[in-house]
């Protein structure tokens, strides 16, 4: 069978956005390992490399628009291009979470260590592994990965609830530790925000394969 | 052995042109009920649907000889809304938009089976009147067509022949109305004695158009209206296309499908004479049921 006219385009959108979070996923272990490693030059890495995100995000934006006028798509191809066009915003976005835990890293790394014994990798993995897969199920256009990615919010979101009252009560036992302890709840507020994100990211891709919308409902 | 079809055919050779007698239609679900049962899943009438229908076409088959360009076509036409056509060449829309008034009639060699009402009765009935039929049922073409006359006489000319103004003002009246119905009245009201071979071609497919109001039809039908013409005229003849739903019933065969899903409220999918699809035009352009329609939309076909 010929080659649709339009293929080339998707291809390529998907090909962007593939990138795009890869980089989005690199920029979340970087600013983690700057944190963990205490290595402010990690985290400079991130925060500079974050451009090149944003630049990807208005090129899909534009590949979005252009494909829409100029081929047309129709049911699956049009589920796919409005998906791309939601979803590189939300990548743009984790992106721009992984800045800010490389910003707090920056402030960490001048003050002395913060002994709470935070299991935070157990955090950051499951983060990152959500947005690894949820990732994997856009390209396959997979809604069974992509529902199973999101049931795994609950687990995240109970080890925020955990780290939480860990940090809070580290800070009541010792009132000079508050200020870094502040930084450290803005980090596991980012990682919990990442994960919701990931969960937005598979709900398009439900509805890009079924043409469900499955956002702010039970299901 | 003599099977139904053949029993079918032979009777059209015989048979009155375009005529159904209650056991044709008793007949028909024999070969028919097996095309249903191969696809139970074909939404033939979309749940939105709650109107009763202005034309309800009821397994209706369509033989060109012995070839069956239509294959056991349920499909009910909602009121006031535009219904589009759609399937690549061959498929069968033409054939089926020129049964429901009957256009198919005159080509010899024709045979129809099963029933087409409109507003509940079945116009293939003996003795259906063909004139008043295509009055309440009015037809545009693909390339316009419009008398070697004037302007004015070419709107004029159906109410004229079939009595339907008392007086010249009056007849004036409705050709004004006509035309302006037609989005044309501003372009023309100068010259309306002018041939109307003098338009441009949009300007003659919305003669066209008005000629087909002026008898005040109930249904319009469109068999690829703008095909012939230019992306700009083709924009008026859609904006026209969906004021005149406010009064009439409106299916349009087009093989633009960006067209149908500009225009149509409802379109109809269909492929090698058989209905496919039949849904709301969001939902057949979004999110279609059926595959082969997904794989239509989407150029996959072919």
């Amino acid at each position: 069978m010929h080659k649709r006219l339009i293929e080339e385009n998707l291809n390529q959108m998907r090909d962007k956005l593939l990138v795009m979070g890869g980089a989005a996923e690199k920029a979340i272990m970087l600013s983690m390992r700057a944190l963990e490693e205490r290595d402010s030059n990690l985290a400079d890495r991130v925060i500079r490399e974050d451009d090149a995100i944003d630049r990807m995000e208005l090129e899909l934006d534009q590949m979005c628009v252009d494909v829409l006028v100029l081929k047309q798509p129709a049911a699956s191809d049009l589920r796919f291009v409005v998906s791309v066009a939601r979803t590189a915003p939300i990548v743009e976005r984790i992106a721009d979470h992984a800045v800010n835990i490389a910003k707090h890293a920056l402030a960490l790394n001048n003050e002395p260590q913060f002994e709470v014994g935070l299991e935070l990798t157990k955090m950051s993995n499951a983060v990152q592994g959500m947005l690894i897969d949820g990732l994997d199920a856009f390209t396959s256009g997979d809604p069974d990965k992509a529902r199973a990615t999101i049931e795994r919010d609950d687990e995240v979101d109970s080890l925020y609830d955990l780290f939480y009252s860990e940090i809070i009560s580290a800070m009541e036992r010792d009132p000079s530790v508050v200020g870094r302890g502040a930084q450290w709840l803005f980090v596991i507020k980012h990682l919990e925000r990442i994960a919701d994100y990931v969960t937005n990211i598979c709900e398009q891709i439900i509805y890009m394969s079924r043409g469900q919308v499955i956002k702010h409902s039970v299901w | 052995m003599v099977t139904e079809r053949e029993r079918i055919s032979e009777n059209a050779v015989g048979g009155t042109e375009g005529s159904i007698n209650a056991n044709a239609i008793a007949r028909a679900p024999v070969m028919d009920n097996t095309v249903i049962n191969e696809r139970p899943e074909t939404n033939q009438q979309p749940a939105e649907q709650a109107l009763v229908p202005k034309i309800s076409v009821q397994e209706l088959d369509f033989y060109y000889g012995r070839t069956r360009a239509l294959k056991n076509i349920t499909l009910a036409i909602p009121p006031k809304q535009i219904t589009a056509l759609i399937g690549p060449s061959g498929c069968g829309k033409s054939t089926l938009i020129r049964t429901l008034n009957r256009m198919n009639d005159v080509i010899p060699g024709t045979r129809v089976v099963g029933r087409v009402e409109l507003d509940g009765e079945n116009i293939y009935a003996p003795g259906t009147d063909i004139v008043s039929l295509r009055r309440r049922v009015g037809m545009v073409f693909q390339k316009a067509n419009p008398f070697p006359r004037s302007i004015y006489d070419n709107v004029a000319y159906g109410l004229k022949i079939n009595g339907m103004t008392r007086s010249r003002s009056e007849l004036h009246d409705r050709v004004e109305a006509s035309l302006r119905a037609a989005a044309l009245w501003d372009e023309v009201k100068d010259r309306l004695k002018e041939s109307a071979f003098g338009l441009s071609g949009g300007q003659q497919q919305r003669v066209c158009i008005a000629r087909a109001l002026a008898v005040e039809p109930e249904v319009v039908l469109m068999d690829e209206p703008t095909s012939a013409l230019d992306p700009i005229a083709t924009q008026k003849i859609e904006e026209l296309i969906t004021d005149l739903t406010e009064k009439y019933t409106l299916v349009i065969v087009t093989h633009n499908m960006q067209q149908a899903a500009r225009v149509s409220d409802y379109t109809a999918f269909f492929w090698l004479g058989e209905l496919i699809e039949f849904n709301t035009t969001e939902k057949m352009f979004t999110k279609p049921d059926q595959q082969m329609t997904e794989d239509y939309v989407t150029g996959r076909f072919g």
